[in-house]
């Protein structure tokens, strides 16, 4: 029973990766950048809202209401200011910038918010603490169905923007071919900005819930960032169902390995997502760079 | 009326100048074939007016205005439509969604997706195919139609029938006529010489980037077109 138990707190999890993973998963798949600074952006917007609770006196839960259409904002100012610029550049601009952006985010946070660790678990209240019981052994808490729920319905709802709408349809044809896109009227650059916001706006949300679920400081990111990337690797690139499917793969096997010991718990993870770089996935991800480096002359 | 005119128009990759000092104009209404070797600078050409390659000199005046820094996704919107070189469909979508996500930004007109389902009546059956799973044919058709549904003005086509079957061949040129009834320009790009006499009003042939030939279809002999494409063999050393 402990056992199943642990892969039901793995789902739960899982359904916490796979939120993280979801904007970094949109960005690889609508502009190939690997957004370093995904997992800062992240804390930045756990930040907001752990200001937001403090100054209003709210739940964190009603302070994301006011917090999401800021960082969908932020999440478009960064595309039309950096990320378009740096998009010129070649493949490896982005990549440095988002580095460089996540040194900024993390040190701009640390100059403001100081480095103490902080939690939004005590403000969040019940919803932080309480579960069902189940069984004697097996237990679900409140806020790991209310992340895994969130989870399901950011990137379902994604999933069914990219297959049912207008907007939807645009986003697709420039993550398949940005300049065949242009030439029936589709402008990149806006399709861009769009795909960032709404990434800064669910990486708000992951944030938010890991602020919830434990503790957060000014250097938080980098791990979530690298959980995030395991996730949307492990899922496969250019799925958002495949997202959440490898963030609950990534949690149940860290549950699983905390089961035989502790110290295993980021190790298993780890383990797995190496797995699947070394088979068939792996290599085609590897492979996927090459393939759109055709030329065209005359 | 002149809808577009070209004025010593130039386009480089990298130091290669594909296109040299190109100029003509094209009237509203015309059919006007594009004929040259490989590298002659035609897809280059196209491109460059559809904005998806920057020139390098000259000008660009298309209804009147100077097209200079108007990009590619607004040409679209001002009725320029490219149908490019190896058709660029978008292949893990759907050949209705390739039409649809033509029609959202393109022009408001005549052609929506049941008037251009209509003209292209092959494609009917093929709505929800993978632009990927699709024949040459029928991709070529896709192309074509989806770029319809931006309503162009201007409509440029690259290699009409590159890699297609007679019988494709026939039912392409069949909705290009199609087109041509309802008013717009369409410049083409066609390797087959006597397709391209017989459909088009005038032939302009490049040769090394430069127009060598820009005449009038009717008056042209094959042998004028041939020797203009080959740069006259007698001028070779």
């Amino acid at each position: 029973m402990t056992w199943v138990n642990a892969i039901v707190q793995g789902i739960f999890l899982g359904g916490l990766y796979a939120l993280f993973a979801c904007g970094l998963s949109l960005i690889f798949g609508v502009m190939r950048i690997i957004n370093l600074a995904h997992g800062d952006l992240a804390v930045l917007g756990a930040f907001l809202v752990w200001s937001l609770t403090e100054r209003l006196g709210i739940s964190p839960l009603l302070a994301v209401l006011p917090a999401l259409p800021v960082m969908l904002a932020v999440g478009y100012l960064l595309h039309r200011t950096v990320l378009a610029r740096s998009l010129r550049g070649g493949p490896l601009t982005p990549l440095l910038t988002t580095f460089g952006l996540a040194v900024v985010i993390q040190n701009g946070l640390l100059q403001v918010y100081s480095p103490d660790v902080r939690s939004l678990g005590g403000p969040a209240g019940g919803v932080a603490t309480g579960s069902w019981r189940i069984t004697s052994q097996l237990s679900a808490s409140y806020l790991g169905v209310l992340i895994l729920a969130v989870a399901v319905l950011v990137l379902g709802g994604l999933q069914l923007v990219l297959r049912r709408t207008a907007f939807g349809r645009e986003m697709r044809a420039t993550a398949q071919d940005p300049d065949t896109a242009a030439l029936v009227g589709v402008p990149a650059q806006s399709v861009y900005a769009r795909a960032t916001a709404i990434a800064v706006a669910t990486a708000t949300l992951a944030g938010v819930f890991l602020a919830i679920r434990s503790t957060f400081d000014a250097s938080s990111g980098p791990t979530q960032l690298i959980f995030a990337f395991e996730a949307v690797v492990i899922g496969g690139l250019g799925s958002l169902w495949g997202t959440l499917w490898g963030g609950i793969v990534l949690g149940v096997a860290q549950t699983l390995g905390a089961m035989i010991d502790p110290q295993y718990s980021i190790l298993a993870g780890h383990l797995v997502f190496l797995a699947v770089l070394a088979g068939p996935r792996g290599r085609s991800f590897l492979a996927r760079p090459l393939r759109a480096r055709r030329q065209r002359l005359t | 009326m002149t809808l577009l005119t070209v004025d010593r128009l130039g386009a480089r990759h990298g130091l290669l100048q594909a296109v040299r000092e190109v100029s003509f104009e094209l009237a509203e209404g015309e059919t006007v074939a594009l004929i040259g070797a490989n590298g002659a600078g035609k897809t280059t050409l196209l491109r460059t007016v559809a904005g998806a390659h920057p020139p390098s000199g000259g000008a660009l005046r298309y209804d009147g205005a100077d097209l200079a820094g108007t990009a590619a996704h607004q040409r679209v919107r001002r009725g320029i439509a490219l149908v490019p070189e190896g058709r660029r469909l978008f292949p893990e979508m759907t050949v209705e969604e390739n039409l649809r996500v033509a029609g959202h930004r393109g022009r408001p007109g005549r052609w929506t997706l049941e008037t251009v389902l209509a003209a292209f009546p092959a494609l009917r059956p093929l709505r929800g195919r993978l632009a990927a799973t699709l024949s040459g044919g029928e991709q070529q058709a896709t192309a074509i139609a989806r770029a319809l549904m931006t309503n162009p003005r201007l409509l440029l086509i690259d290699e009409v029938s590159l890699g297609l079957s007679p019988r494709a061949v026939d039912q392409v040129y069949a909705s290009v006529t199609a087109l041509r009834e309802h008013g717009a320009c369409l410049l083409l790009v066609e390797q087959d010489l006597a397709r391209a006499l017989s459909v088009a009003d005038r032939v302009i042939c490049m040769l090394e980037g430069r127009v060598v030939l820009d005449a009038p279809a009717a008056g042209l002999t094959r042998d004028e077109v041939v020797t203009a494409y080959f740069g006259g063999l007698a001028r070779r050393p």
